[in-house]
């Protein structure tokens, strides 16, 4: 009584915040990821001093600055992973839009900071990759518009993300990014892939990619460049890639020791692109296995979880920066080692650059919040089965 | 398909009577519904989230299994010293028909260096400097002390420079094994050889490719490792080939020739025992192909083999062989002369005035496009094609050089009875020297087919026959007289001692620019065979673009020019080849170019 008359505790409905957190978390992706950033950060040890020496800025310097960022994007993560998938799907449509203009204002106000490819903005000093951003809001929105369109009555939002999917991938090519480009157009491909779409449609999309590939490499001296490096049998070891099978070949199984790598050096991308071969020539096989596991485990393990997902916006949309953080990996060490032509591509955690590190933290926020545990009515298909038994 | 409505009309009319809300019917159906398609979905996405994840684990493990094998495998650049492993990778020698050498190997090294174990480098540096005056002194330094853990010096060195270097002391300085093909010739056999550069390289061996010639076109063969030890023996006799570039090239100077060429082939095997193409080039230093000069200008032009010209009167032989071996004439039957010869807008004139008929040995003595057409007339036109397709004019010869594919013939759009007509004297089809040396080998060794090689062959095989053996044999004694008659056109050649046969053909240059012919331009071409009778060898002398001063008259005409150049060079080649004839030339000789 006393409690009714002057107010007393108020009864919280559900589990407080933090709990259920902790509980539905996957904590075994979270821990890869600070492991991941500790890796990118040794790496970052490696592989800035003759950026250092170049760009002639004080010791650490560089490495200052991708702890200061690193850290800044694993805060980000913790506290997207907290947010509802629906407060996430609203924010990130509304920074869709945003950055999408950003981008499509580009050659308008960016910058291509000397090297050919109006991709960034300077802001407060600061150079920014809008791109960069683009691709989980991207993910989002087109998961959001694919499972409005799987209801009754829903939107044609198959045609309409496909067609934000062209315009983007059109923009990046502009800028030219094709990288980016290729990328976007693979993260859509498999939500739509994964949302059901018939397998002719699927099988179309990959031969208008193979042509998109073809004319690109027809019209693009840059591209075409590229693709015939790789294709080369004999490879000059004084290209990238020799550089980095060289690298890779000296690391051999342990590494030639910190600090003590030659690659970094002739390598302009070392920082970047070919990190992976850094890490090959000083910390040798055993560590690059250890990256590929991480980076393994936590699209496994999130492709995993999401089978069971019930929603299929968060299905498609986990789905989608599941993926497209694989693929970015893969094909970044599958450049070192030969396995793909040459292209500028980022490894996701690892790689030196404040957007690319901030743009990923947020988009592993998503992906850890996507995939928390959720009641998945499992209760209801069991009674189902046995009604219909 | 079976639709079923959202809203059925027996439970609406159910649910009114019932006083409940009928659109709770439809939200009901809605759900049931979405559940419905979102269970099929979801199986759907399960299914193909397990391909994707399939995928993944495949991509990721390709990854680190391509990072192990790389990882395990050896680098390009050593590290450390003791590295000097013998190459194997050696390439076979070339000679010529009697084993002389026209291309070898020779070992030299290559000399690097690894900065990081370098003492003094700045020293090493400076005393480089007076071994090779050639490097930059600042580069070297600045690449001996950067972080570059390897750099190369120079790719080629002597044994004497190595010596020298080795005395620095220098233990970072690294010398590599390196082969190096030299021609000891030089420029001799040039365009038969072509050359070679290096392919992937690294401080233990360089591979050596053939870039031209039969270097290129061998290039598998002499890569061979079951070639070690063995050369390549080339159909060339060494001794005939620099005879006859030497005499070409004194010819072409004293013709005021642009080019020229020559070929000496057997006539029974087909075996070339010099070929030669003028300006030509070392290849032991081989220029670059340069854009701002035509191809056809280029000293890497094979004229023999890639030129490809209307060669004119010297057709006329084949022509006459085959109307003999049709039965159609005689070599005594007279034909009607008399010109012009009118067909349609066209018409076919004679250099000279010979009268009004001639017999067809006279036709080829004093060379007659009228008669030569009129022959042709009778052979006709499915016929005459057969017999050049036969003989290989029609496509590029299988010589074993990696240009030969470049020697195309050209032959008329549509096939005219003009055509027949004006290809009987050696217009209007266009064919490699080459060619035109094998057709006349084919009518000199008694009428079969021969392929032409540069390969030396051990045994005689007789070819298809193309031409019955009296045909031939009377061709060929018309062509004797074509050198000894006092109305022939190649009296210069005949050559004391050694029965000459040939005929000569004076071509105007096709005009690429305005259509048409050069007036001033010919292509003067002698075709012989030696001894006449019993011809053992081919002889074909083009010029490109001859002219002599003979008082205040130009002379262009193949007698003029390309008929002294091959006297000469039979002069000095037939010694080495065939047994002079005793008798029989000598009287004959009403011109002769050598001096008793």
């Amino acid at each position: 009584m006393t409690e009714m008359v002057y107010g007393g505790q108020p009864v919280q409905a559900g589990d407080p915040v933090l709990p259920k957190w902790w509980r539905t978390l996957d904590k075994v992706t979270l821990s890869c990821l600070v492991v991941l950033f500790g890796v990118g950060m040794l790496l970052c040890l490696s592989s800035s001093p003759p950026l250092v020496e170049r760009l002639d800025r004080p010791a650490y310097f560089f490495v200052k600055r991708q702890a200061f960022f690193g850290l800044l994007a694993l805060f980000l993560t913790l506290f997207i992973s907290v947010l509802s998938p629906v407060v996430v799907r609203r924010w990130s449509v509304v920074g869709f839009v945003i950055v999408l203009t950003a981008v499509l204002f580009l050659p308008a106000f960016g910058t291509d900071l000397g090297k050919g490819a109006m991709r960034w903005y300077i802001v407060a000093g600061r150079t920014v990759q809008p791109s960069e951003f683009l691709k989980p809001l991207f993910i989002v929105t087109a998961a959001w518009l694919l499972a409005a369109s799987q209801d009754l009555g829903g939107p044609p939002g198959r045609s309409w993300s496909f067609g934000l999917c062209l315009l983007i991938a059109s923009a990046l090519v502009l800028q030219p990014d094709f990288g980016q480009a290729a990328l976007v157009i693979f993260s859509w491909g498999v939500m739509f892939f994964v949302g059901g779409a018939s397998i002719w449609l699927i099988v179309s999309i990959v031969g208008t990619v193979l042509a998109g590939g073809i004319v690109a490499y027809q019209n693009s001296e840059h591209f075409a460049r590229r693709i015939d490096s790789f294709l080369e049998v004999d490879l000059d070891p004084t290209t990238q890639l020799g550089y980095a099978a060289t690298a890779i070949q000296e690391g051999g199984f342990f590494g030639v020791g910190l600090g003590e790598g030659r690659v970094k050096w002739s390598l302009a991308d070392a920082h970047t692109d070919f990190i992976i071969a850094v890490a090959a020539e000083e910390y040798g096989l055993v560590t690059v296995l250890v990256l590929i596991g991480l980076f393994s485990t936590i699209v496994l393990r999130s492709l995993a979880r999401l089978m069971r997902e019930r929603d299929p916006f968060i299905r498609l949309a986990g789905t989608g920066i599941a993926v497209t953080f694989g693929i970015q990996a893969v094909i970044n060490m599958g450049v070192a080692v030969r396995l793909m032509p040459a292209k500028g591509m980022t490894l996701p955690f690892i790689s030196y650059g404040g957007s690319s590190l901030l743009a990923w933290g947020i988009a592993m926020g998503m992906l850890l919040c996507f995939t928390r545990t959720r009641p998945q009515g499992t209760i209801g298909d069991s009674f189902n089965s046995l009604r219909r038994g | 398909m079976i639709r079923t409505p959202l809203r059925p009309l027996a439970h609406i009319i159910k649910a009114r009577a019932d006083g409940e809300n009928p659109d709770m019917i439809e939200r009901e159906n809605l759900r049931r519904r979405h559940d419905e398609t979102r269970d099929r979905l979801r199986v759907r996405a399960e299914g193909r989230l397990i391909v994707m994840v399939m995928v993944f684990f495949c991509a990721f493990s390709l990854v680190g299994a391509r990072m192990g094998l790389l990882a395990a495998s050896d680098t390009l650049v050593p590290r450390g010293t003791g590295e000097a492993q013998r190459i194997s990778a050696t390439r076979a020698d070339i000679t010529d028909r009697h084993g002389r050498i026209l291309a070898t190997n020779m070992e030299t090294y290559s000399l690097y260096a690894h900065p990081r174990d370098m003492i003094e480098p700045i020293r090493a540096a400076k005393a480089l400097m007076g071994i090779f005056p050639d490097l930059d002194e600042a580069s070297v330094i600045e690449k001996f002390t950067g972080r570059s853990p390897f750099v190369w010096v120079k790719r080629r060195i002597s044994p004497e420079q190595k010596q020298a270097v080795h005395d620095i002391g220098e233990p970072g300085l690294v010398f590599g094994p390196r082969e190096m093909r030299l021609y000891p010739n030089g420029p001799v056999a040039a365009h038969i050889l072509g050359g070679t550069s290096y392919g992937r390289e690294d401080v233990r061996a360089a591979e050596i490719v053939g870039v031209a010639g039969i270097e290129r076109a061998r290039n598998d063969v002499l890569r061979d490792p079951a070639m070690a030890g063995r050369s390549l023996a080339l159909s060339l006799d060494l001794s005939v080939q620099a005879a006859t570039e030497r005499v070409l090239a004194g010819g072409m100077a004293l013709m005021n020739a642009k080019g020229a060429a020559a070929i000496v082939m057997r006539c029974d095997t087909g075996e070339i025992l010099s070929m030669a193409s003028l300006p030509d080039f070392d290849p032991n230093k081989r220029p670059r192909i340069s854009s701002d000069v035509a191809q056809e200008d280029s000293p890497l032009f094979n004229r023999a083999v890639q030129g490809v010209y209307e060669l004119g009167s010297v057709f006329k032989t084949l022509t006459i062989a085959q109307a003999l071996d049709m039965g159609i004439v005689s070599p005594q039957t007279t034909v009607d002369i008399r010109g012009p010869l009118r067909w349609g807008r066209h018409t076919i004139n004679d250099f000279l005035y010979h009268g009004t008929d001639l017999s067809v040995e006279m036709i080829l003595v004093e060379s007659s496009n009228i008669g030569t057409a009129r022959l042709a007339q009778r052979i006709g036109i499915s016929d005459q094609q057969r017999f050049l397709r036969d003989l290989g004019l029609f496509e590029p010869l299988s010589i074993e050089l990696a240009e030969a594919n470049q020697g195309r013939p050209r032959l008329p759009k549509n096939w005219s009875e003009l055509s027949t007509m004006t290809i009987s004297y050696g217009h209007g089809l266009s064919v490699t020297p080459l060619h035109l040396a094998t057709s006349y080998a084919t009518v000199c060794n008694g009428g079969t087919k021969v392929a032409p090689t540069l390969i030396k062959r051990d045994i005689i095989e007789t070819g298809p026959r193309l031409l019955s053996l009296p045909a031939a044999m009377q061709t060929t004694a018309m062509m004797r007289q074509v050198v000894v008659h006092e109305k022939g056109t190649a009296s210069m050649a005949n050559v004391g001692g050694y029965a000459v046969a040939g005929k000569t053909g004076s071509a105007d240059k096709y005009d690429a620019r305005n259509g048409g012919y050069h007036e001033d331009r010919v292509i003067a071409t002698f075709a012989s065979v030696f001894p006449a009778d019993r011809p053992e060898y081919v002889l074909v002398v083009m010029l490109d673009e001859p002219a002599v001063h003979n008082g205040d008259e130009i002379k262009r005409t193949a007698g003029w020019t390309a008929v002294p150049v091959a006297a000469e060079i039979i002069n000095r080649i037939a010694p080495m080849l065939v047994a002079p004839t005793p008798n029989g030339p000598r009287a004959l000789a009403r011109v002769s170019l050598t001096s008793r």
